[in-house]
């Protein structure tokens, strides 16, 4: 049956902002976004979040709760604590617009810088024939629903605004790496410019991205680190080296 | 109170399209292709359509599983489903086209499920003779969402190679609301709108406008649908002059979540009866039972005991009356509840546990395991889910041109996807709901780009942008006035009461009374706090919305006095092949809808004759089957 909930809310917007206490009505099997919802309808009607599918599948409703970077949708309130105190603030990384509304176009800008998927000029529409299981590596970060969880928590970017320009983070390394595995893909060098352009080296693997994607994408260890060895071996690679002496290797 | 407005914003593109689901993005995809200049408005972020929420796969007769299908029987199945209610050659051009686009979304980048001999793999689905679901798993539509927001931006990066912007051809609105589409002499010339996150109002200028806008969902209760689904492109089309066809027809899964509230309305997929779920009701009775239509006796079992051997030989029992077609189903969980034979929270049983091992649900259902367990801290390998009608997907919608997709009646305007009307006829197939909106999308994109070419330039008077802006201007300038909130909350419950899944006459009546007086209230909403990203004057615009589209509904259902697909009539229970020759036709005179009746068009010879004459005795009169088509 309906408890009164402890929930703080920040409120704000760019210039100005803090936490807000408000006590609210929670029954039984809801989560954080149902009582956000019902702040809003009761109490303050001009509350700013954001959502869509209410069902984990759209990745809308990405904020923090009690710190960690989460979907509100997939929150259970039952997971905390009875009388516990429930904080819900806008995802750190990036600017806020207004209470738990940010900025997320930095993702869609480095969205457009992700060289396009590219396949062979003379594949005619239906004639492609795939495994299975190679379609299936690729796949994996095809589920990917922008939620930018894994952009939010990453330190890299964090807490260090500067070094957005030359990062374009977690969830642009997966697409590059789904792109690398396409089979139909035959654009050359992902890797290479995932390192030199999109900023692979930066990511020292801490795995925080892993553990905050609500897909359970292997974001560290499936795409990151084979592309990071890849990487190395093209950079270090004696015959590699030798060949390139002799013939320049084309860029893309 | 005061507002912080800002300077109007101006912009001026050849097409504009508003709504960035499937039919927005491939429309989108096909007008800049055709070298015109584009803007596509998104609600929500751009890639977070409804779209995302398709499970089951796009329907399209590739033949990859079985070589006996082709256009004619994807033609036919169609047909059924819809009763025959269809536009034929909506149905026509849907079943001829769908294979080429989804082989394009494969040239995309698009990674579909493989067969062995590494095609794409096709899946069953209700009511399609052949597996003929092209699917990822169980995320088919956020595929097709990403393939097509992916393909925007590779046309953007090839923009910005040849006229160094990325936005020089098409750009992305995110986060803007239309609020009005704007028309000088009879003919389309943009549209206006805010965006959601600063309040500060947009105006684009366009002589080509396209609706792709999805569904109406959230004017009901119980939804499977997002916030976003408040029929906006419905609402948008008939004050710009447009017609909505049959607008009667909403498709209510049998099984949506009921309790706890977090899930309220999210699907259970048919996939949990197939495997073995039963349905009881609050004495523990197995009631689909005392739910076999006549028509059906011979093809489902009447008892438990051979129901269940169903399960391990089905060669030799019938079917399980749980796997009876989603309107029987809805209807009879809808009876039980009614007759206060319902759960706590008005819905049924739906059972696992007691008939599967935990380990066997968990391999065979791993999505819905997981969906219940993270999102409402249900376990089905433990405990019955709550289970009731929700509502899914509206049939009804603008009437279009099939081949152009235009609005009829109002030059330079379109719509594709869930928001056009006429595909579907009385009831939507499974999986026809993704191959519509890359048919038709990519049809609207086409008939946009020819039009533009005769109608190149636009431009929208003063006195039209005042009006426009004095309406945003409105529900702030009010104090005291009614909520948002619970006007719409009152709508939700004249809709799922009186206009649900069961309607009778007197009960319509009753709607369309309480309809108009929560009308007339709403033109009263005020609005408390400022513009910027404020959710109760966003809820003010889409309630408006809303109203219209219930008013539609309730006037075309209380008109027609039969059941049919997705709708049913308590007081008319039978189907009536006089009925199937009209269409409703729901148009707004500035104050209220009015319905009227319009000939359904019919079928060329051609058509007709793929179809056993003794089918279409079941649908048709004689004198339509001595016809045999119309040419």
């Amino acid at each position: 049956m309906a408890r009164k909930l402890n929930l703080r809310i920040w409120r704000g917007d760019a210039t100005d902002g803090g936490l807000k206490d408000v006590q609210v009505d929670v029954n039984e099997g809801e989560v954080v976004l149902d009582v956000i919802h019902r702040v809003q309808a009761t109490q303050m009607g001009d509350l700013a979040v954001r959502w869509n599918c209410k069902a984990g599948k759209c990745g809308s409703c990405s904020m923090e709760i009690n710190g960690k970077p989460r979907l509100a949708c997939m929150t259970q309130v039952a997971s905390f604590e009875e009388g516990e105190t429930i904080t819900v603030t806008p995802l750190r990384a990036f600017p806020v617009i207004k209470d738990l509304v940010t900025d997320v176009s930095f993702n869609y800008k480095k969205a457009m810088e992700i060289p396009a998927f590219a396949p062979p000029a003379d594949l005619k529409p239906g004639e492609a024939r795939m495994e299975q299981v190679d379609v299936e590596r690729s796949q994996e970060f095809r589920k990917c629903i922008e939620c930018f969880l894994c952009q939010d928590v990453c330190h890299v970017v964090r807490d260090h605004e500067e070094n957005k320009k030359s990062f374009a983070g977690p969830r642009f390394f997966i697409r590059i790496a789904e792109l690398d595995m396409h089979p139909l893909d035959i654009l050359k060098n992902r890797k290479r410019t995932a390192q030199e352009e999109h900023g692979l080296g930066m990511c020292n693997i801490t795995k925080c991205c892993t553990e905050v994607c609500p897909e359970h994408i292997k974001i560290t260890d499936n795409a990151i680190i084979p592309m990071k060895e890849r990487v190395v071996d093209i950079k270090y690679d004696p015959a590699r080296m030798f060949a390139g002496l002799l013939k320049r290797e084309k860029r893309s | 109170m005061t507002t912080e407005k800002i300077a109007l914003e101006r912009y001026k593109y050849d097409v504009l399209v508003i709504g960035a689901g499937g039919a927005g993005l491939r429309a989108a995809v096909e007008a800049r292709e055709s070298g015109l200049r584009v803007a596509i408005i998104c609600k929500s972020l751009f890639g977070k359509a409804h779209t995302v929420m398709a499970e089951g796969g796009a329907a399209a007769s590739m033949g990859n599983a079985n070589s006996n299908d082709n256009w004619m029987v994807h033609f036919r199945d169609t047909m059924r489903g819809g009763k025959f209610l269809n536009h034929f050659r909506m149905a026509e051009l849907h079943a001829k086209e769908s294979p080429d686009r989804i082989w394009e979304l494969e040239m995309w980048g698009a990674l579909f499920d493989r067969t062995k001999e590494g095609k794409i793999s096709q899946r069953n689905f209700g009511g399609h003779e052949y597996p003929r679901l092209a699917h990822v798993g169980d995320r088919t539509g956020l595929e097709l969402i990403r393939t097509m927001q992916q393909k925007i931006v590779a046309l953007q990066q090839a923009d910005k190679r040849d006229h160094g912007d990325y936005e020089s051809h098409i750009k992305v609105f995110a986060e803007l609301t239309i609020t009005e589409i704007l028309k000088e002499n009879g003919k389309i010339a943009g549209a206006y709108g805010y965006w959601r996150e600063s309040g500060s109002e947009v105006l684009f200028e366009a002589p080509a406008v396209i609706i792709a806008t999805g569904g109406v969902g959230k004017t009901f209760k119980i939804t499977s649908n997002s916030w976003e689904g408040t029929g906006d492109g419905h609402a948008l089309a008939l004050k710009a002059g447009a017609n909505l066809v049959d607008m009667e027809f909403l498709q209510f899964h049998p099984t949506g979540m009921v309790w706890p509230p977090s899930v309220r309305g999210i699907l259970v997929t048919e996939s949990v009866r197939g495997e073995g779920g039963i349905l009881t009701n609050n004495k523990g009775e197995r009631f689909m039972f005392k739910y076999i239509p006549d028509v059906f006796k011979d093809k489902y079992a009447d008892n438990e005991v051979e129901a269940d051997r169903w399960y391990v030989d089905q060669d030799n029992n019938r079917r399980p009356p749980e796997l009876l077609p989603r309107d029987e189903v809805a209807r009879a969980i809808n009876t039980e509840v009614k007759a206060g034979r319902g759960t706590e929270h008005g819905g049924v049983f739906l059972d696992v546990s007691k008939r599967i091992p935990a380990d066997v649900i968990k391999k065979r259902l791993p999505s819905m395991w997981h969906q219940f367990y993270e999102l409402a801290g249900v376990d089905i390998t433990k405990e019955a889910m709550e289970v009731g009608p929700t509502c899914h997907y509206v049939m009804g919608g603008v009437e279009v041109e099939p081949d152009t997709a235009a609005a009829v009646g109002v030059p330079g305007l379109f719509a594709a996807g869930e928001v056009a009307g006429g595909m579907h006829g009385s009831n939507r197939l499974g999986g026809n709901s993704l191959s519509d909106l890359l048919v038709f999308g990519r049809r609207a994109g086409m008939g946009a780009a020819a039009y533009v070419k005769q109608n190149s330039t636009a431009s929208v008077s003063d006195a039209t942008v005042s009006a426009a802006a004095a309406r945003i201007e409105a529900p702030f300038a009010r104090t005291g006035g009614e909520n948002s909130y619970s006007l719409h909350a009152e709508l939700q419950e004249v809709t799922h009461n009186l206009v649900g899944i069961i309607r009778t006459g007197s009960e319509l009546k009753e709607a369309i009374e309480k309809i108009a007086d929560i009308r007339k209230r709403s033109a009263n909403v005020a609005v408390s706090g400022g513009r910027k990203f404020n959710p109760g004057f966003h809820l003010a615009f889409d309630l408006d919305n809303m109203l219209l589209v219930a008013e539609s509904t309730a006037k075309s259902a209380i008109s027609r006095e039969e059941s049919r697909g997705g709708h049913t009539r308590d007081d008319f229970p039978g189907m009536d092949s006089g009925w199937r020759q009209s269409n409703h036709i729901a148009s707004f005179d500035g104050n209220q809808v009015n319905v009227r009746k319009q000939a359904l068009p019919f079928m060329p010879k051609e058509l007709f004759d793929l179809f056993e004459v003794d089918e279409l005795k079941k649908y048709m009169t004689p004198e339509e089957i001595a016809k045999g088509g119309s040419n």
